[in-house]
């Protein structure tokens, strides 16, 4: 039973990364190329906070603020130092990213709950002053333009289906880096301190140690992906870190489906080609895409990964008597 | 400083504003003791064994453990000294399975808890371990349910499982038995019974039945003072603790 629905997921891995690696030289138009691109950088950040939201149960809502930090720092290094290799660029925006995040937990971790999130509401728009104020540093409301897509070794990834491969590749990545770290006794760890705080310090866990640690694993990713969104859009801007960044990030990572990883995944094609698509039919596609965004919380919390396999049974006549909320998961497990 | 007491309160007193919860208690547990703490709702009981566990900070007095002094210790550093405890209320990782459950008792003190890129179920001696303590309470084939699904009664057992999967040097019980029915209950006696050998343990109980079969040591709590402290049946027959708690009944 386990093993035959593990190696329909097998399968279906294998399925989809070959769809992935194959469409961009089926002849797809650029845009929509371009649209991947932005859905798998996407993913990667919010990947970035399911592992907190998820996992450790801590709602951060400054996860933008630390996308943005790599987006700017990767910016910065290339206009102003000349900085401009691969390598450099990405280690630089995640050391950003965590350096910045370690402030943060500081702070941050002081509360709990609705404290939390409060204060990481209030850090992320400290950053966003910065990055709007700062003028000499940040370009202010200008942002900061110029940057080029660095090669990757021989490889010139600066057409859009160059960079896509790039992309692609680090989400798939970052999926199997934090699927493997989930699944790892510190990952237990994690779970454990999400459902159950008090019972961690009885046995003798410091659950400080383990949120903040936590914190900056999820920095990590969510650094690498501002850079790599500063490459793809080749401009960055105070709007890359708002507060409605953070809000996309989350409403991203919830629409897929919170504590899967993969979710992730379609949370953000649904948003990414939602908007731009309604965007260009109507100027009320925010209000459609809040309309989505309801349904799916109010009729699956568990998000699109729950949703849309129930849907696929009603539509084949069949009733599911019971929709688990955590799907997979531990199903997967050998 | 004392290296024979197992675990040392002297003066300890508790104040919550105006309110005094427990005023200079002193008590010694020393190492392979089973001691009973009992008193009406309000004695202060729950919070004398927060302060222990390092959950409540104390207003006065202070706490040694292992002839160490811990008042100022963190929860979880006292655990790792080897202080373990359970809960009145049910305190489990409930959307975690059973087996999940123990190995995160069993991880706690060891260095694979900060492993983070080996899968979990490479940790095959952790697996066989959480299934032999499951074994001994019965609950092995429900080893790989969530740990919601278990009856209350099997719930209050993995509470404790979890506590002694610690492997502690001092055992804290609060209340094993509250809201069980009977049959649950003399369950949860006959594994404390069982297990209580080479176990220095502090139990609250509120079941007359279960602190007689359980320690041979009591303490009464009255207002948040000690008024009576001694061996299960001097205490039995003290007067004033039979007048203020056990309603001469005894």
């Amino acid at each position: 039973m386990k093993t035959a629905i593990s190696r329909r997921w097998t399968i279906a891995i294998a399925a989809g990364l070959l769809i992935a690696l194959v469409l961009p030289k089926a002849g797809i138009p650029t845009f929509f190329v371009s649209l991947l691109t932005q859905t798998w950088i996407i993913t990667i950040a919010a990947m970035s906070l399911d592992l907190l939201i998820g996992f450790v149960g801590l709602v951060n809502f400054s996860q933008a603020s630390l996308f943005g930090v790599g987006a700017y720092a990767v910016a910065i290094a290339a206009t102003q130092h000349h900085i401009t290799g691969f390598l450099p660029g990405l280690l630089l925006g995640i050391v950003a990213a965590v350096a910045t995040a370690a402030l943060f937990g500081l702070v941050a971790l002081r509360a709990e709950g609705p404290g939390f999130i409060i204060i990481t509401i209030a850090l992320n728009e400290i950053v966003w002053g910065l990055a709007y104020q700062w003028t000499s540093v940040s370009g202010g409301d200008n942002g900061i333009t110029g940057i080029t897509r660095p090669a990757v070794g021989p490889f010139d990834v600066s057409s859009n289906s160059g960079y896509y491969y790039v992309c692609l590749a680090a989400f798939v990545l970052s999926f199997a880096l934090l699927m493997l770290l989930v699944r790892s006794p510190y990952g237990l760890v994690l779970k454990g301190v999400r459902e159950t705080p008090r019972r961690m310090r009885a046995l003798g866990y410091n659950v400080w140690f383990y949120r903040y640690s936590a914190m900056l694993i999820s920095a990590a990713f969510a650094g690498m992906a501002g850079v790599l969104y500063a490459w793809y859009n080749q401009f960055v801007g105070p709007v890359n870190l708002s507060l409605d960044q953070s809000t996309q990030f989350l409403i991203v990572t919830i629409l897929g489906g919170i504590g899967t990883l993969y979710g992730q995944l379609f949370g953000a094609l649904v948003v990414v080609f939602l908007s731009n698509e309604l965007s260009a039919v109507t100027q009320r596609w925010m209000l459609v895409l809040g309309i989505v965004y309801f349904v799916v919380v109010m009729y699956a919390p568990g998000g699109l990964v729950v949703l849309v396999p129930r849907l696929w049974a009603r539509l084949r006549g069949r009733r599911v008597a019971v929709v688990p909320t955590e799907p997979l998961l531990g199903a997967e497990e050998p | 400083m004392n290296g024979d007491a197992c675990l040392a309160l002297r003066g300890v007193t508790k104040r919550f504003g105006s309110l005094t919860v427990l005023e200079d208690v002193n008590v010694e547990v020393r190492a392979g003791e089973r001691c009973g703490i009992i008193g009406p709702n309000g004695a202060g009981k729950s919070t004398l064994f927060n302060i222990v566990a390092g959950e409540l900070a104390l207003t006065r007095g202070n706490v040694a453990f292992l002839g160490r002094d811990v008042t100022r210790r963190s929860a979880h550093a006292r655990a790792r000294m080897g202080l373990a405890r359970t809960f009145q209320t049910t305190t489990l990782f409930p959307k975690l399975t059973v087996i999940e459950n123990l190995i995160l008792a069993l991880q706690a003190h060891s260095g694979e808890r900060f492993q983070m890129l080996a899968p979990l179920t490479r940790q095959r001696h952790r697996y066989d371990e959480a299934l032999a303590l499951l074994e001994r309470v019965g609950l092995r084939s429900r080893a790989d349910e969530n740990v919601a699904a278990l009856g209350y009664g099997e719930q209050r057992q993995i509470e404790i499982l979890l506590a002694i999967a610690q492997k502690p040097k001092l055992l804290l019980l609060d209340e094993p038995t509250a809201g069980l029915a009977p049959a649950d209950a003399s369950l949860v006696t006959e594994m404390l019974k069982r297990e209580r050998a080479g176990i220095t343990m502090v139990l609250i109980e509120h079941d007359m039945g279960v602190v007689f079969d359980v320690v041979d040591r009591l303490v009464v709590l009255h207002h948040g003072r000690v008024v009576a402290d001694g061996p299960l049946d001097a205490v039995r027959g003290d007067a004033r603790v039979q007048e203020i708690y056990l309603g001469g009944t005894l």
